[in-house]
C-alpha cells in the first residue's frame, strides 16, 4: 500500500507541469475544470487548482463564493446533496476521483474533514476517535486501537487535556477541544488530505490561535486545504492562497504574493477590505 | 432651551404603552392557566368519577359455609371420578342451598321462598369449589368451609347501591309475641315514636308514595316487614327469626326507598342476608377475581383476566408487526429515498392514512384477513394485524420527526469519517433518535391499545369463557370489554366497567411512564 502510494506521487511529479507551483511540492490533488451546479443554478464555474502536498493552502473570497462547495468536491461531499451536479477532473494519485466508479467511503479515508461547527459524536472522547479506524478496520488489536488514539489526540495537541477522561462524552468539551477532537478524528483514520471548512469560525480567538498552532504542526505531515473568511487566518497559516469570487477562481498563487501583490484588481479590493 | 424633554424613565406616553403591553402580557397568561385549569379539571372530573365508580367493584361480599361433602350429593356412584365431581356443579349447589335451608328454616315447603333463598347464591360460582374439591378427592366426605360470592344484587345492596334508605333505632321492645293472623307484634311504651315521625317527614315529601315503601325492622338475624304502626305497637310480617329476637332489645328500623316491586331483591332476601350478615357469614373482601376469573353473565363471577391476556396478545403481535415496519419504512423515507414526486406521495399518503377512523382499518381487517386470507375470526392475531396497520402511520411520522431532530452534522462527521451511509444512520443517527423513535412506538401502541372500533368488526367483541392461550385463540380486548360490560342491563355491572377502566388505564398509565423513562435516561442534550 505504501509503496504503492509513493510510485504514484512520483509519476505525478514526473508528469506535472511546475510553473504555477514553482518553489512548492508537487500538487498532491490536481482539479481540473470543475463546473458544479446545484440544479439549474451553477455555483462553480470552470476551476482548476493544483493543491501542493505537505502545505496550507487557503481558499478565501466573500460568501456564497462558491469556496466551500469546491472544497467538498475534494472529498465527494456533494454526492450527499441530490442536486448537486459536479463535472470535471480531481486528479489524485493518477486517479480521477470524481469518476463514479471511485468509491467515496475509500476517497473519504484518504481525504479527511474538519467542519464549520464542531461536531464530535455523541459518545465517548475515545469512541469519538476510535470509530474511523474501527469502520475502516486499522486496528487489528485493542492494544493498538489505544495507541493510535493516544496518537490522534497527540498529534492534535488534545491527549494532555482529555487524557484522564477518556470515556467522558466529546460533548463535554469546551467548543475549541471539540474542534481539535474533530481533528484527531479525522487524523485517526490515516488521511493523506485534510479539509478545513472555516474551522475556527465558531471560536474565541485563544481557541483560534491553538487551532493556527496545530494547523502549522499538521502541514508537516498533510496536505491540508482551509476554507476561512479571514484573511489575517489565511495570511498566518497557509502557504499558498486562492481567491474565488462568484464562482469562479480569480487569482491563486504563494500567499505573500496575494496579499503582497495581487496580480488582479478584484483581489486586491477584497482584501484590503473594499467589499465582501 | 426652554422645554426641556421628559426624562426617558417617566414619559407620559411610553407609561401608557407600556402599561397597555402589560396588560396584554398578564390577559394573555391568564388564558394559558385558565386553558389549562379547564383541562385539569375536565381530566380531574373523568379520574374522579370513574374512581368513585370504580371502588365499589374494588370489593364484593362473599358468603361463607361450612358443609360436610356428603359423597352422595357431590359423586354420587358412577359419577365419582374427579372429572365428574369438577363437572357437578348441581351437586355443590345442592350443598349450599340446603346449608342455606337449615339456617333458615321458615322457608322449607314455600317453593317462592325456597327459590329466593337459593338465589342468595348464583348456581355457577359453586365451580371453583367443585374443581378444588376434585383436584383433592380426599376432602369428600370431610367438612369443609367455603366461601362463594354473594349474589350481585344482594351484593349491591349491602353496598347501598340499591336504593336510599332511612334508618333509625327503636325505643325497648318490651314484648313480642305471635298474633292469630300469623303476625307478630311488638309492644313497648312509645318506642315508635321515631319511626312514626321519620315516616310523617317522608310522607310530607313524597305524598303517597312513602305508603309503598317497605319497613323493615331488625334485630340481630331476626327481621320483620311493618304492616301497621301506633306509637306504643307495631304489627309486622315475619321474614326472617321469631318474635321472642325482639323481646326486650331496641330494633333498628330501616325504610327502603325504592318499593319491593321495582327491585331485583324481595324484602326477605335483604332480611336473611341481614341475618347472615349479624351470624358474621357474611365477609367483604377484595375482588381478587374481577383479575383472576374471565367474563360470565354473573356479574359477581366475571373477571376480566381473559380479556387482559389477549390484550396483551394482540399487543404483542402489533407490537411485533407495526414497530419494526414503522422504524424501516421510517429510516428509509428519511434517510435513504430520493426526494421525488413517488416518495411526496408516499409522505402525503401515510399522512392521511393517520387521519382514516379505526372502524375504516377494522371493515378492511374483516374483508382482507378473515375473507381473503381465512384467517380466525376473534383472534389477537387478527386484532394485532389491524391495530399495526392503525399505529404504522402514528409510528412513522413520530419516528420521522425524531429522524429530522438529529442535527445533519452528526451524518456529515460520520460520511466525513470514510463511513457508508448505512453506517453513518445506524451507528450515529439511530442511537441519537432512538429515545424519540420508542417514545413515538410506545404512544402508537398506547393508542392500540385503547382501541375498540375496528377490534368489533372482526369479531373480538365475543364473549370468552377461557383464557386465551396463543394469537389463534377466540379472545377479547380490555376496551372491548368496557364495550360490552357496559351495554349490560344490570346495574352491577356499573361499577365492574368502571373497574375494568381503571384496568385499563394502568395499562395507559405503564406504558406512559416507560415514555417518560425512556425520555429521561435516553435523551442526549446538544
Amino acid at each position: 500500500m505504501e509503496s504503492t502510494i509513493t510510485e504514484s506521487r512520483e509519476t505525478i511529479t514526473a508528469g506535472t507541469s511546475m510553473d504555477e507551483t514553482e518553489g512548492l511540492t508537487y500538487p498532491r490533488i490536481e482539479c481540473k475544470n470543475i463546473n458544479v451546479s446545484y440544479g439549474d443554478k451553477q455555483a462553480i464555474f470552470d476551476i482548476s487548482l493544483p493543491i501542493p502536498d505537505r502545505s496550507v493552502t487557503a481558499l478565501i473570497g466573500p460568501s456564497g463564493c462558491g469556496k466551500s462547495t469546491f472544497l467538498r468536491c475534494l472529498n465527494r461531499m456533494n454526492d450527499t446533496i441530490e442536486s448537486c451536479k459536479v463535472t470535471g477532473e480531481i486528479i489524485m494519485d493518477g486517479e480521477n476521483i470524481n469518476d463514479p466508479d471511485i468509491d467515496p467511503v475509500l476517497l473519504r479515508s484518504r481525504v479527511g474533514m474538519v467542519f464549520q461547527k464542531p461536531n464530535p459524536f455523541p459518545k465517548s472522547i475515545f469512541d469519538n476517535i476510535a470509530y474511523g479506524p474501527r469502520i475502516h478496520g486499522l486496528a487489528a488489536t485493542r492494544e493498538d486501537l489505544d495507541e493510535m488514539v493516544e496518537k490522534s489526540l497527540r498529534r492534535a495537541g488534545l491527549w494532555e487535556e482529555v487524557k484522564d477522561r477518556l470515556s467522558s462524552p466529546g460533548n463535554s468539551l469546551s467548543g475549541g477541544q471539540q474542534q481539535r477532537l474533530c481533528i484527531a478524528r479525522a487524523i485517526a483514520v490515516r488521511p493523506e488530505v485534510i479539509l478545513m471548512d472555516e474551522p475556527c469560525s465558531a471560536l474565541d480567538p485563544v481557541a483560534t490561535a491553538r487551532i493556527e498552532e496545530l494547523i502549522d504542526e499538521l502541514r508537516k505531515r498533510y496536505c491540508i486545504v482551509i476554507v476561512t473568511h479571514s484573511m489575517q487566518q489565511a495570511a498566518r497559516v497557509s502557504q499558498r492562497t486562492a481567491f474565488f469570487h462568484l464562482g469562479e477562481l480569480v487569482e491563486m498563487g504563494d500567499t505573500d504574493q496575494i496579499f503582497t501583490n495581487p496580480r488582479e484588481r478584484r483581489t486586491e479590493d477584497y482584501i484590503t477590505g473594499r467589499f465582501g | 432651551m426652554t422645554d426641556v424633554a421628559p426624562a426617558p424613565f417617566r414619559n407620559e406616553k411610553a407609561l401608557k404603552r407600556l402599561k397597555k403591553r402589560r396588560a396584554a402580557d398578564t390577559r394573555f397568561r391568564l388564558y394559558g392557566l385558565s386553558a389549562i385549569a379547564f383541562a385539569l379539571a375536565a381530566l380531574s372530573l373523568l379520574l374522579v368519577s370513574i374512581l368513585s365508580q370504580a371502588i365499589s367493584a374494588a370489593t364484593y361480599h362473599v358468603v361463607r359455609y361450612d358443609v360436610v361433602l356428603d359423597p352422595a350429593v357431590i359423586a354420587p356412584a358412577g359419577k365419582d371420578k374427579p372429572a365428574d365431581v369438577a363437572r357437578n356443579i348441581d351437586g355443590f349447589y345442592e350443598l349450599l342451598r340446603s346449608n342455606l335451608l337449615q339456617t333458615f328454616p321458615d322457608a322449607q315447603g314455600n317453593r317462592l321462598a325456597t327459590r329466593q333463598l337459593g338465589d342468595l347464591v348464583t348456581r355457577l360460582a359453586v365451580l371453583p369449589v367443585a374443581k378444588a374439591v376434585a383436584a383433592n378427592p380426599t376432602q369428600i366426605g370431610q367438612e369443609l368451609t367455603v366461601k362463594v360470592p354473594l349474589n350481585d344484587d344482594l351484593d349491591l345492596y349491602l353496598k347501598g347501591a340499591v336504593s336510599p334508605e332511612a334508618r333509625v333505632k327503636l325505643g325497648a321492645v318490651e314484648q313480642g309475641s305471635e298474633t292469630a293472623t300469623g303476625q307478630v307484634r311488638l309492644s313497648g311504651p312509645n318506642a315508635f315514636k321515631g319511626l312514626q315521625s321519620l315516616i310523617a317527614t317522608q310522607r310530607a315529601e313524597v305524598g303517597d308514595a312513602a305508603d309503598a315503601r317497605s319497613i323493615l325492622v331488625t334485630s340481630g338475624t331476626a327481621t320483620g316487614r311493618v304492616v301497621s304502626l301506633s306509637a306504643d305497637n307495631l304489627e309486622m310480617d315475619l321474614l326472617a327469626g321469631s318474635a321472642s329476637d325482639f323481646q326486650g332489645t331496641r330494633p333498628l328500623a330501616r325504610i327502603i326507598a325504592l318499593p319491593e316491586a321495582q327491585r331485583n331483591v324481595s324484602d326477605k332476601q335483604i332480611a336473611w342476608t341481614l341475618a347472615l350478615k349479624d351470624m358474621g357469614r357474611i365477609s367483604r373482601v377484595p375482588h381478587t377475581s374481577l383479575l383472576t376469573n374471565t367474563d360470565s353473565t354473573y356479574p359477581e363471577l366475571a373477571g376480566a383476566l381473559a380479556a387482559i391476556v389477549g390484550s396483551l396478545l394482540t399487543m404483542l403481535v402489533t407490537g411485533f408487526i407495526a414497530i419494526p415496519v414503522g422504524i424501516f419504512a421510517s429510516v428509509y423515507l428519511e434517510e435513504f429515498a430520493p426526494r421525488n414526486r413517488l416518495t411526496e406521495i408516499i409522505e402525503v399518503n401515510i399522512n392521511n392514512l393517520a387521519a382514516v377512523p379505526s372502524i375504516v382499518f377494522g371493515l378492511l381487517g374483516a374483508a382482507v384477513f378473515l375473507g381473503f386470507f381465512g384467517l380466525p375470526r376473534s383472534a389477537p392475531l387478527v386484532g394485532g394485524l389491524v391495530l399495526a396497520l392503525l399505529t404504522l402511520p402514528t409510528i412513522i411520522i413520530a419516528s420521522r420527526a425524531a429522524l429530522k431532530s438529529v442535527p445533519p452534522s452528526i451524518r456529515a462527521a460520520a460520511l466525513a469519517v470514510g463511513a457508508s451511509r448505512m453506517q453513518s444512520v445506524f451507528h450515529h443517527v439511530l442511537p441519537v433518535a432512538g429515545p424519540g423513535i420508542f417514545t413515538g412506538a410506545i404512544l402508537g401502541m398506547a393508542r392500540a391499545l385503547g382501541e375498540t372500533a375496528p377490534l368489533l368488526l372482526i369479531g373480538m367483541v365475543a364473549f370468552v369463557a377461557d383464557v386465551p392461550s396463543g394469537p389463534t385463540d377466540e379472545s377479547t380486548a380490555l376496551p372491548v370489554l368496557v364495550y360490552s360490560w357496559a351495554t349490560h342491563a344490570e346495574r352491577a355491572w356499573e361499577p365492574m366497567t368502571a373497574a375494568v377502566i381503571v384496568i385499563l388505564l394502568m395499562f395507559l398509565i405503564t406504558m406512559n411512564g416507560i415514555v417518560v423513562f425512556l425520555r429521561r435516561r435516553f435523551e442526549r442534550r446538544w
